[in-house]
């Protein structure tokens, strides 16, 4: 299975919500491994994550 | 347990921190009566326990801390009343189609972000994300704050929104790749407001 960087990017996503399966698994690693962008994309999604999960963010740094 | 030192809450301390909660509710819960009651009752409950507060974090932080809890509780309760419906336009990806070329590539190439954890520590950074987030469809952004803001897995996302796993996916991953496109347009790429 050779992927796209459309299909690439819907399993760097779904990879996130639910375990992908063995053939998923090694044609996205397979992707992944030479294209820049769905490299650039798959560490940006967790980004994402881990931003939502800060959110709203500092409330201007004041300690009381 | 409480140390001797009184973290000295307030009412009046709290009520500051009012505008800030409310946003964040109601990003979450879209009728505005159950968002402001999730506020009201955040803040009650701090009255309550300020005596708990150890000052570890801001106290801005520990009300989010508690709202996300109230903001869980209301979804829970307000779901059960109301299933989710889904459009046609939300559970197909077509919209996404414009981001892409006809053979799969993209059509812009994703940025390199170089290191991005320096925007976790600004403000107007999560005023772009939250600017995105509101130019996402509505249940999409509901599904992926819920996801992602809130932490809750699909399968409790699913059963409470009367959704599907597929839908589910499916709405997780236009946020996010529409989310990442918002955010390079308006914080990580060359154009962006970023440093002014």
């Amino acid at each position: 299975m050779k992927l796209t960087c459309k299909e690439a990017a819907r399993l760097i996503s779904e990879g996130l919500d639910r375990n992908l399966n063995v053939a998923e698994r090694t044609a996205l690693h397979l992707h992944v491994g030479i294209c820049v962008a769905c490299e650039r994309v798959t560490r940006q999604f967790e980004f994402l994550r881990r931003a939502a999960r800060r959110y709203p963010g500092p409330d201007d740094g004041r300690k009381e | 347990m409480a140390t001797s030192h009184e973290p000295g809450i307030d009412s009046r301390d709290l009520d500051r921190h009012r505008p800030r909660l409310l946003r964040f509710a109601k990003l979450h819960l879209h009728d505005p009566a159950s968002a402001e009651d999730a506020v009201q009752e955040t803040l009650l409950a701090a009255l309550q326990s300020a005596g708990s507060f150890t000052g570890q974090s801001s106290v801005g932080t520990w009300l989010v801390g508690i709202l996300k809890h109230k903001v869980v509780d209301t979804i829970r309760r307000t779901s059960r009343e109301r299933p989710l419906e889904l459009g046609a336009d939300e559970v197909s990806l077509e919209d996404l189609g414009a981001l892409f070329q006809d053979d799969g590539h993209f059509l812009d190439k994703p940025a390199d972000w170089g290191d991005p954890e320096a925007a976790l520590t600004q403000r107007r950074f999560f005023e772009a994300l939250e600017r995105c987030l509101q130019d996402l469809p509505k249940n999409t952004a509901r599904v992926f704050t819920m996801r992602e803001v809130t932490g809750l897995e699909c399968e409790e996302i699913c059963k409470e929104l009367g959704i599907s796993s597929t839908n589910c996916w499916v709405l997780l991953y236009r946020a996010r790749l529409r989310l990442r496109t918002c955010l390079e347009q308006r914080w990580f790429g060359a154009g962006s407001a970023r440093r002014t």
